[in-house]
């Protein structure tokens, strides 16, 4: 079993790029796309960032979704635009997607599993008469 | 077949799937083709009502519309979010949308005349999406459910602004009054249509719902529509131009008449009124901003370059 593995939201794999079964069609489509001033550079993507919004002091920076953009600043600037236009932030985090290591689905029960049989973790495990008060 | 049992259980229990868990390629594929068609509508649908923003009869109004535009970019960007963690990449979409392979919704082959217009795809074309939408919010796939979330939270104000606007023409002059009726007329069916064909014809319909993809099923959510706008209606004393519409008290519905099936082919399969024309405007604002999406790079570059050189210094 690989114990990690790196992945990240939006981590596509190889297998699964088939978005498009005709090669051939797609090529001549990205062809035409490209911008006549542009130095074959016009297809390249900005990378993709994660955003994490704090919605009030206090609170934690929480996922929301992420964004293409040059550089961090952009980032962080797009995703005001994306997703605070209704003051649902006071501080915005952006990480780039691929710096993201997440644990893997599909060891999810064994991974998970030492916590399972441990119900003296839970205070409802502990009978004590009702005499005990504040506890 | 295992793991697809094992999937399909947690579909039964409410589970959502979420990006790196497995998933048959099927449902993947599905969920690609009407997430990405979803964002394409968001984007596309900010073309008709472009045409008004510097043509609005108020500065109020103006900024209700540019807000709403600005609402659709950001539906979109949620939504091709949410797809591309299905492994397909962005610029596969756009090129999906330009080079006609992926739809968007017809109704954005329509044009937008008048003014009033504006509110009646506010109250008519909004008010079917959302109808369409509340229930995505439940959708099993997780990215989808949550962009959802955030879409219906944002949509109920278009809706509404958009009957306000329509109830403050249809108490104006009989010029007004006019304008209204006759932009109901004309966005009322293709509004209907949005909901897809008849259940017995869409092709997707079943193994969307086994798989909670959809919650209801297109004639379920049309009829809901239905019976909502004829009351509405009133409240704007106008008519839905259809003669066979009527309260039925046995169904506890209003019947309404039969949709031309042919007219909404014609315009899916490219020969609407405005097809050509949102097609192009959408490509040449992808090759006018080539320059754009090239400089930020090359500047972000430069900057990542600068930064290290200082740190070193």
């Amino acid at each position: 079993m690989e114990f990690f593995k790196k992945y990240f939201y939006g981590d596509y794999g190889d297998k699964e790029q088939t978005g498009d079964k005709n090669e051939s069609a797609k090529s001549e489509v990205s062809a035409k796309m490209v911008s006549p001033i542009g130095g074959g550079r016009a297809g390249a993507e900005w990378p993709l960032w994660e955003v994490f919004i704090r919605s009030k002091q206090g609170l934690d920076h929480k996922h929301v979704g992420s964004l293409h953009a040059a550089d961090a600043q952009m980032a962080i600037e797009n995703a005001r635009d994306v997703y605070t236009r209704r003051n649902e932030g006071v501080s915005i985090w952006v990480v780039e997607s691929k710096y993201i290591h997440a644990s893997n689905p599909d060891d999810a029960d064994s991974f998970y599993e030492p916590a399972n049989d441990k119900i003296y973790r839970h205070p409802t495990f502990y009978d004590l008469p009702d005499e005990v008060k504040h506890m | 077949m295992e793991q697809e049992k094992t999937f399909q259980e947690r579909i039964d229990n409410e589970v959502r799937i979420e990006p790196k868990d497995w998933m048959p390629e099927k449902y993947r594929q599905t969920l690609i083709r009407q997430i990405s068609q979803h964002a394409h509508s968001e984007i596309v649908g900010m073309l008709p009502e472009g045409n008004w923003i510097s043509r609005a009869p108020s500065l109020k109004r103006k900024q209700i519309l540019i807000a709403k535009v600005q609402d659709e970019a950001g539906h979109g960007l949620y939504l091709y979010s949410a797809a591309e963690t299905l492994g397909i990449s962005r610029d596969e979409m756009i090129e999906q949308l330009h080079s006609g392979k992926a739809k968007y919704s017809s109704i954005f082959n329509y044009p937008t005349i008048t003014w009033a217009d504006m509110g009646a795809i506010g109250w008519l074309v909004d008010g079917a999406a959302i109808m369409n939408q509340v229930p995505l919010c439940r959708a099993s796939y997780g990215p989808y459910s949550r962009a959802m979330i955030r879409v219906c939270k944002e949509e109920s104000f278009h809706q509404r602004q958009g009957f306000e606007s329509l109830l403050v023409l249809s108490r104006g002059t009989n010029e007004q009054r006019a304008m209204v009726q006759d932009a109901i007329d004309r966005w009322w069916w293709p509004s209907i249509m949005m909901f897809g064909p008849h259940d017995s014809e869409s092709q997707h319909s079943e193994q969307s719902m086994k798989w909670k993809i959809k919650r209801f099923s297109n004639d379920e959510l049309r009829q809901r529509f239905v019976d909502m706008c004829a009351e509405q209606a009133k409240l704007l004393n106008c008519t839905l131009p259809d003669p066979d519409l009527k309260w039925n008290e046995e169904r506890q519905h209003y019947d309404f008449g039969k949709i031309n099936w042919d007219e909404f082919w014609n315009v899916v399969s490219g020969n609407g009124p405005c097809n050509k024309q949102r097609l192009d405007a959408r490509r040449k604002a992808w090759e006018d901003g080539a320059w754009v999406r090239e400089a930020a790079q090359v500047h972000a570059e430069k900057r990542a370059i600068r930064n290290k050189e200082q740190a070193a210094a």
